[in-house]
């Protein structure tokens, strides 16, 4: 039994039909009752049934938690939620992140030893610079992101997270 | 079936005509003009010319309210849509299925600030259950379609439909409203069964049970009313309502507590203090009736009936959750009760009826007319009640302290025959929902209870019951004051009434014959009765402008931050007195 009063971060995944205004109805929900976003990412999963899937990670006690996923599915053009981020639903949580350091020397070998330890990859280089792709759990890229900030990070672009529920069963 | 050739203004009103509208409420201008020619040219559904579009939707909710059907807006881009703003943040507040049609400027300008042109969708989408901009003629018959099931199907609510100017102009193909599945939207209507038995077994075993009924009994259909009234009769349980629920259950049943809430009857929010399994059928738990929300209902074990899932657990822990409509629902449980020959606790429930009779003893809706005057309020709905009782009556209110005494102390015995702005508490909606149900409702008497502050909020509108012949009745309690303010500023303020008072009001009687109708004024409690059976013998609109006590608090009232049995009852120098914390809330 979780605990009523404590706030939890939970991974919401929602099915909508790709109708025009369809994510500033799920942003406008979220703000204007007074919910967080964590991350929030879209794009579309089925072109012929003109579906997208938002993923969306939030925080909340387990009473928003359950007004977030009432709310979101009270919008008439969400097909479907889900909260991947409850013990029956187990699942995989992924994020991507392009990373940019500009170093010489030293600094520039340090950052490409550490991006191959975290298995990142080297997708653009100039003699200082490196721009690196990573995956991961948010974790692991903060983790890789705090490594690289005294050895030059200029940018990071990161693409919040995207899951899915383990297993056959399809959402 | 093979759709037929027609532009986009010939399927707007084709499909109206094809869902059963007879009429619509609405203001031209630019970007709606094909439509209103298409309205010149046909006969089957009637248009009222508003005076300003607020009043436009206010009318169809008044419409919508009184026979259950959906209301229709018609209004134009720009300017035409922002002012239908508030009319439809109040329908989505109290769940009154409208569709509103709004011009927009052609799609090739979409987005260069042309002429009358704003985000309507954009605008809107927060204040309606859905929202559409129609950009091709191709859409517009579905569209069409799905905004009526949208509108009335789950928890009702408004609804824009966003149409350029040029989609109107352009031919498409119309095929009738069969056949049109929606893609998403499937509201649960059936409740779980396993759930309905629990709530049963409860309710069998409950010793201090009581109803606490709302609006989703009267948005359900009548036949909810009905099912409702056979529940209580085989239960005996006591019944309360929310401002929304009234009518629902006939005020005349010895089993009727009266409303609940801030200011509910002594009886109403005691019992729901002190019961032991409370039956929430179509109500939210809205901070208005909740009070203090950790000390609402302490010892209950709570059954919660709602169509919208959202509603459950949002302001109030329940035990029993049922998600349906509430006739479903009510059917279900009073053919499980049978089933399971349930009996009441006869003796518990007598101790509970000998507590409630005790509050009532009270008597929190008391008041003294004295001989000489001024006219106390209540004074004057009660004998407008006592007036009027026989008669089909309907009767809607602006906001403030003459709504809350109207709900007071006005009866209801029918469901649909109060029409009050609840959740969003709009002035001005009175007396547009006055001419909308008089519409809808040609030979029936209708009454606008009004304030003198909130009536000057939709005014314009006496020129629209003028033209179109509406007998509507204003009945102004004219204290010269925003009372509700006044009230809290006295309470919570020190006494200072920072611009409260009713200045450089107009003369109403003067008003009412400026525009073209009936002006009436009372201001001695003894000429009430002959004044409002004159007004009742006007054959067109009036307004009477009823002069009452300027000083007349409206109790009783559980003041803000406090719970439901620690009640105002009147002008006592040892009531509660609103705490810190309560001054904080609204």
């Amino acid at each position: 039994m979780s605990d009523l009063s404590k706030s939890e971060r939970h991974v919401l995944a929602v099915l909508v039909d790709n109708e025009a205004g369809v994510l500033a109805r799920v942003i406008g929900l979220f703000s204007g009752r007074g919910y967080n976003i964590e991350s929030l990412t879209v794009a579309e999963v089925d072109s012929a049934g003109h579906m997208s899937r938002i993923t969306v990670v939030t925080n909340g006690t387990p009473g928003v938690i359950a007004q977030i996923l009432a709310q979101l599915d009270r919008l008439v053009p969400v097909h479907k939620v889900v909260d991947l981020s409850v013990d029956d639903v187990p699942s995989v949580n992924r994020e991507m992140a392009l990373i940019k350091v500009a170093s010489t020397g030293e600094k520039r070998v340090e950052a490409l030893r550490l991006s191959e330890a975290f298995r990142a990859r080297v997708i653009d280089t100039t003699h200082s610079s490196f721009v690196f792709e990573v995956t991961g759990t948010p974790d692991k890229i903060e983790a890789f992101i705090n490594l690289m900030r005294p050895l030059g990070l200029v940018d990071v672009s990161r693409t919040g997270v995207v899951a899915i529920a383990r297993g056959a069963e399809g959402m | 079936m093979s759709g037929q050739e027609m532009t986009g203004a010939q399927i707007v009103i084709r499909a109206l005509l094809d869902h059963g509208v007879d009429t619509i409420f609405g203001y031209p201008g630019g970007a709606v003009l094909p439509i209103y020619d298409e309205i010149f040219k046909q006969e089957g559904i009637k248009h009222i010319l508003v005076r300003h579009e607020q009043g436009a939707v206010h009318a169809a909710e008044g419409y919508a309210r009184s026979t259950g059907k959906p209301g229709v807006v018609l209004v134009t881009s720009g300017p035409g849509a922002t002012n239908a703003v508030t009319g439809l943040t109040d329908a989505l507040m109290d769940s009154i299925p409208l569709i509103c049609l709004t011009g927009q400027v052609p799609t090739h300008l979409i987005g260069s600030d042309a002429f009358q042109e704003c985000d309507t969708v954009g605008i809107t989408r927060p204040c309606t259950k859905h929202n559409w901009l129609v950009n091709s003629v191709d859409e517009l018959t579905r569209v069409m379609h799905e905004s009526f099931y949208v509108a009335t199907n789950g928890r009702p609510g408004p609804v824009v439909v966003d149409i350029p100017k040029d989609v109107q102009f352009a031919s498409g193909t119309y095929e009738g409203p069969a056949n049109v599945v929606h893609k998403t939207y499937r509201p649960q209507i059936k409740g779980d069964a396993s759930a309905i038995t629990r709530a049963v077994e409860l309710m069998a075993g409950a010793k201090k049970p009581i109803f606490y009924t709302g609006g989703g009994v009267i948005n359900s259909g009548p036949n909810a009313s009905l099912l409702l009234r056979q529940l209580a009769e085989m239960t005996g349980y006591p019944v309360t309502s929310t401002l929304m629920g009234l009518g629902a259950y006939p005020s005349h049943e010895n089993q009727w507590l009266g409303m609940l809430g801030m200011h509910g009857t002594y009886e109403a929010n005691n019992a729901m203090h002190d019961c032991d399994v409370m039956i929430c059928v179509g109500a939210r738990f809205d901070d208005r009736v909740t009070g203090r929300l950790d000390a609402f209902s302490p010892n209950s074990k709570k059954i919660h009936i709602d169509i919208d899932p959202s509603s459950i657990n949002k302001n109030v822990h329940v035990d029993v959750p049922i998600i349906g409509d509430c006739a479903h629902v009510l059917e279900d449980m009073i053919r499980i009760w049978k089933s399971k020959v349930a009996q009441p606790d006869k003796e518990a429930l007598a101790d509970w009826w000998r507590q409630i009779d005790t509050w009532r003893g009270r008597k929190s809706l008391g008041f003294v007319q004295g001989k000489e005057g001024p006219i106390k309020p209540q004074q004057a709905i009660q004998r407008l009640y006592e007036l009027t009782k026989d008669r089909k009556t309907f009767i809607t209110t602006e906001v403030g302290q003459h709504q809350m005494w109207a709900a007071q102390h006005y009866h209801f015995d029918e469901p649909n025959r109060w029409l009050t702005s609840g959740g969003l508490g709009t002035m001005g909606y009175g007396l547009p929902a006055a001419i909308g149900a008089q519409i809808a409702h040609p030979d029936a008497l209708v009454i606008d209870i009004a304030g003198e502050a909130s009536i000057q909020m939709c005014m314009q509108e006496m020129s629209t019951a003028i033209q179109f012949r509406l007998p509507v009745k204003i009945f102004i309690l004219n204290n010269e004051y925003m009372g509700m303010v006044r009230q809290w500023q006295e309470l919570l303020h020190g006494g200072r009434y920072s611009h409260s008072y009713s200045e450089a009001l107009p003369d109403f009687v003067k008003l009412a014959e400026a525009y073209g109708g009936t002006g009436i004024r009372a201001s001695k409690p003894e000429e009430l009765d002959a004044k409002i059976t004159e007004m009742l013998d006007v054959p067109g609109p009036v307004i009477f402008d009823c002069l009452v006590d300027p000083a007349e608090n409206c109790y009783p009232m559980i003041p803000s931050g406090a719970p439901h049995n620690e009640m105002i009852l009147g002008e006592d120098p040892n009531a509660p007195t609103v705490t810190e914390e309560g001054k904080m809330l609204v």
